[in-house]
């Protein structure tokens, strides 16, 4: 007989408490896999308990960082509960559920696989999907097989429950017509776009028949305007769309946010057309969710980064511009936000080879490194794969003589901050577990706060 | 001297970094004062046989597989005559599956391969994949060894008699039993290695080389060696991975 609610409740809470006391990390997941284990059913009960309901927001890139603007926008509408430290499988949602008493509405930033599990647990009123990028294929398989799987949770999903998809990625532009409730966003700025596809864009044939798609725009990866020459199926029309984007370098990006509800200049304190997706996909899910576009626009305005993703953290009389990077698009991505800011002399990239890593490496090989060889003078590769991306730079044509390689990470940083003039600025691009360890580095040194004492 | 290569399908069979090899043969063949060409063959494109060196073909999702493994079938011919007219071949885990007999998917169904290399491949129930280790002798005697990553649901069954590319020190290898990875008939080489294969591998990039310029040349010539000390670091991490971590579920 499975324990009472209450008595599950108790037990878990005191898990993540004994193992933050033990400084074992943020404690963010025990609690969450001790009530799974006990009795995975309690999920969904607790889920049930949340007055508003919830939202769930998934997607290869830059589900953190969307999740983040939604609570922004939203967490003065409603007392959230959201898993904000990136605990994102379905241990994670229940130690978020577990925390979050007299909370009114679940916010989840999920993991692309553990969609279908966490969507038939929690029951969410809002389903965003932000996009589907080839990513650790050792540890999710091939992208057709992670999109099959959400194809199937959204034909599961009830009538009354509002699907809010990005249009401009042509497997979830479809999931538009599977839904009837569906909210489509995407960029329409064709003065943005690139000449051609990226190396590594993924879905670019047709989703029905498997001709080659025309792009009539291409803005990151395979996410763009695209039609079938052959079948004819297409990008949906658009609910909710960016325009007029200005980027601004390494600084912010401004663009005009066209919805149902009317129009607004957005201005984010974030770089990149990356975080104009993210915007649109916050924007989007919130205005599924009630908010009022004046909110959402001051939710925008007022975010400041996910912690990792995109991070300035002071270190003496120099700083540290830390980017995430953790599959092709989004690597590729980083790079241009750099080059555009202008080509840096040194970077530090760290690669490291854990499961939240993937342990397969050979993504570095489909990114666009090259447009950072121009400017380079030195590139410290660090990290336990820090060979291989030597190799990578070496076979790119970087003189072997500019890179150095230093497998430790503390090595690494400190390389990379002796080559950075007092007062400069040193661009770092690690991996998941690299980021973390180099700022657990960092903080050692009383530069940052443990992610799990960061306010959302 | 020229090398020709032919990089078939390289808009719809990239999904493991196959560029990284094909940078690799480039710039080790300019080392030696040699120029690469590389052009691609790809959908409805002819295939002359005696137009390439080097043949390489690398490996997709399930999807491009698809759609690329009728087109081969048309150019099955091709290959099997330029083959026989002595030039090598690299491919790489969807691209390899291809050059067998056949391949049966998950759902029973059968894609025709060119069977130029003899085995079959039947999709499992469990995805192999992780670090591997080789050990390779591909001249008599002189053992040497491959550090890569698998990722496969294909099982594939040598015929008898056989030669895998080489014997598995860790990792899963053609079906997780054998203990055979790969299939190779003289210059040509089918392998689930990716990572991508080649940076880590420099002598196996350049024994490539050698078999592309023994096709031009009649016979085959000696390369200048090079400074490998990253590939070699590289080599012993990848090797390092396999031995602790790799051929399990």
């Amino acid at each position: 007989m499975p324990l009472p609610l209450a008595a599950e409740i108790a037990v878990a809470r005191a898990a993540g408490k004994l193992s933050r006391l033990a400084r074992a990390g943020g404690g963010t997941t025990v609690p969450g896999k001790l009530l799974w284990k006990l009795d995975p059913g309690s999920i969904d009960r607790l889920a049930a308990r949340l007055p508003e309901g919830s939202a769930v927001i998934s997607a290869t890139n830059g589900k953190t960082t969307s999740a983040a603007m939604a609570a922004r926008i939203l967490r003065d509408r409603f007392r959230l509960a959201h898993n904000s430290s990136g605990a994102n499988l379905v241990s994670g949602v229940a130690s978020t559920l577990l925390d979050a008493r007299g909370a009114e509405l679940g916010l989840f930033e999920v993991d692309e696989g553990a969609l279908p599990e966490i969507v038939a647990r929690v029951r969410p009123k809002a389903v965003c999907l932000g996009n589907l990028f080839r990513d650790q294929l050792d540890r999710y398989g091939e992208l057709e097989h992670v999109a099959a799987r959400w194809r199937e949770a959204v034909r599961g999903l009830p009538t009354g429950t509002s699907l809010v998809v990005n249009g401009d990625d042509p497997q979830l532009g479809a999931l538009a017509r599977v839904h009837s409730a569906a909210l489509v966003f995407g960029v329409d700025d064709p003065g943005l776009a690139r000449a051609s596809l990226q190396h590594a864009a993924d879905s670019k044939y047709c989703v029905r028949c498997g001709t080659p798609y025309d792009y009539a725009a291409a803005y990151m990866g395979h996410l763009g305007d695209y039609r079938c020459p052959a079948c004819g199926d297409s990008r949906p029309p658009l609910d909710v769309a960016a325009r007029k984007i200005e980027l601004d370098g390494l600084e912010s990006v401004a663009f005009t946010l066209a919805t149902p509800a009317g129009e607004r200049v957005v201005r984010l304190g974030l770089p990149g057309l990356y975080n104009v997706y993210n915007a649109l996909a916050a924007a989007s899910l919130a205005l599924s969710l009630g908010a009022s576009l004046e909110e959402i626009v001051a939710g925008l305005e007022s975010f400041s980064a996910a912690f990792g993703r995109f991070e300035r953290i002071p270190i003496g009389d120099r700083s540290l511009l830390m980017l995430l990077i953790k599959n092709p698009a989004g690597a590729n991505e980083a790079v241009r936000t750099i080059v555009d800011g202008g080509a840096p002399p040194v970077v530090v990239i760290g690669l490291n080879d854990a499961i939240a890593d993937g342990r397969d490496v050979s993504w570095i090989w489909d990114v666009d490194f090259e447009p950072l060889l121009a400017g380079l003078d030195r590139l410290v590769a660090t990290g336990d794969r820090a060979a291989e991306l030597a190799l990578r730079f070496k076979y790119a044509g970087l003189d072997p003589d500019r890179i150095a390689v230093l497998p430790s990470l503390q090595a690494g940083l400190d390389r990379g901050l002796e080559l950075t003039p007092a007062g400069g600025e040193l661009v770092v691009l690690p991996t998941y577990t690299a980021m973390l360890a180099l700022r657990k580095i960092v903080g050692e040194r009383g530069f940052v706060r443990p992610y799990w004492e960061r306010a959302a | 001297m020229k090398i020709v290569v032919g990089h078939l399908y390289p808009d719809y069979l990239n999904i493991y970094a196959d560029r990284g090899n094909i940078a690799v043969l480039s710039r080790r063949a300019a080392w030696r004062g040699h120029e690469l060409e590389v052009r691609s063959v790809s959908v409805g494109d002819p295939l002359q046989p005696n137009e390439h060196d080097l043949l390489y073909i690398g490996g997709g999702q399930d999807r491009e597989q698809a759609l690329v493994a009728q087109d081969l079938a048309s150019k099955a011919e091709g290959i099997l005559e330029a083959v026989g007219e002595g030039s090598a071949v690299l491919a790489v885990c969807g691209g390899y599956q291809l050059l067998g007999r056949s391949y049966r998917d998950f759902h029973g169904l059968d894609l025709p391969g060119i069977g130029l290399l003899p085995f079959d491949t039947i999709a499992g129930d469990k995805r192999m994949i992780g670090d591997v280790l080789l050990e390779c002798e591909l001249e008599p005697g002189v053992r040497r060894t491959l550090a890569g990553f698998e990722n496969h649901v294909g099982r594939t069954r040598l015929d008898p008699g056989a030669h895998p590319l080489g014997r598995v020190v860790a990792g899963f290898g053609n079906d997780g039993e054998s203990g055979f990875e790969g299939c190779r008939v003289g210059r040509v080489v089918g392998t689930y290695l990716h990572g991508p294969l080649l940076p880590r591998n420099p002598w196996f990039a350049d024994w490539l080389l050698v078999q592309a310029l023994a096709h031009r040349l009649g016979e085959a010539p000696e390369l200048i060696p090079l400074p490998d000390e990253l590939e070699t670091e590289a080599h012993a991490v990848s090797a390092r991975r396999a031995e602790s971590r790799g051929g399990r579920h």
